[in-house]
């Protein structure tokens, strides 16, 4: 091999023209650009859920008195059992995406958007609920108005994510089974919907059950 | 293909317990709420809970256990982020001592 077909790549030393091509276009963390740009994603989203829940941490621990208006579990907790399971058929989805059961795949996909459907539905009549007792997001009848402005802004986004994923699902599977996107395409989608389950993870016992009244 | 198939159900298996383990871990969040400790115990207790319940759906849910780099890339570049907020917790507390709530 002739002097002019070798490239210096520091970390790699002389190597051929074709073996650099490789080495520089090789997938980062061998991971596809997709994942990888989703993977990206919900590490600067998990920095703004971060963000959230330490501001609404600073507020709580400044103020005195902060109030704990939830009576009952079984709305968060049903919420929470819906959420992990959309995540488990999302994951029986994916499965059957990568046997090749097309039929089956969207089957799951859709069943993984019905859930979603399911706990926005939960979430908005659990609001209404609080709308209802005279919570808004710059007032509420229990003391600091602190509380309403975190309570709805924190849950918001949340219900924000889970609509967008929603909506992804169902665009994703669909073009997923008329032969557009490809497994990957839902693997992805699906990385996304189980972060919105990570997320909530981290709500529930941070605005919610801290704010149990007992 | 029995042995592709076969790895299938064993991957689904393992999808179903990992699935089981965190509605255990979330029941074990509920179970804490009612436990009568102060709030800063509570806190602590649910906060660990929920950072072993995200590590498992990081790992298996979302396959990170598969990928070690790409798991050391998102796990450290998001803690330093989230450790770096941290910041905002020596001014709560400052607050929370200082004028006008000094005790």
């Amino acid at each position: 091999m002739s002097q002019a077909s070798q490239v210096d790549l520091s970390i790699h030393g002389q190597v051929s023209r074709s073996d650099a091509t490789e080495i520089m276009t090789a997938p980062t963390f061998h991971t596809p650009a997709k994942k990888m740009a989703m993977w990206l994603f919900i590490i600067a989203d998990s920095a703004t859920f971060a963000g959230c829940l330490v501001a609404y941490g600073f507020i709580r621990n400044a103020t005195p008195n902060w109030p704990r208006p939830f009576h009952s579990i079984t709305n968060v907790a049903l919420m929470t059992f819906i959420l992990l399971t959309s995540s488990l058929t999302m994951l029986i989805g994916i499965r059957s995406a990568q046997r090749g059961d097309k039929a089956g795949a969207f089957r799951w996909t859709m069943i993984t958007a019905v859930l979603g459907i399911v706990f926005a539905v939960l979430h908005i009549r659990e609001w209404l609920g609080m709308i209802g007792e005279g919570a808004t997001l710059f007032h509420n009848p229990w003391g600091t108005p602190a509380f309403g402005a975190a309570f709805f802004s924190i849950t918001g986004l949340h219900l924000l994510h889970v609509t967008g994923g929603v909506v992804a699902l169902i665009a994703v599977g669909i073009s997923f089974n008329r032969g557009g996107y490809g497994e990957d395409d839902l693997e992805v989608t699906g990385l996304y919907w189980h972060f919105v389950d990570l997320v909530w993870m981290f709500v529930v016992p941070l605005v919610y059950l801290l704010n149990l009244s007992h | 293909m029995a042995s592709a198939g076969t790895h299938q159900n064993a991957s689904i298996g393992r999808d179903v317990a990992v699935y089981v383990v965190l509605l255990v871990l979330a029941a074990i969040q509920f179970f804490i709420a009612y436990q009568d400790i102060t709030s800063s115990q509570m806190f602590t207790r649910m906060l660990t809970v929920a950072i072993i319940e995200g590590g498992v759906a990081l790992l298996f849910f979302m396959h990170l256990s598969q990928n070690r780099g790409l798991m050391y890339f998102v796990v450290i570049f998001t803690v330093a982020v989230i450790f770096g907020m941290q910041y905002g917790w020596t001014d709560a507390f400052r607050v929370v001592n200082g004028v006008p709530f000094g005790r």
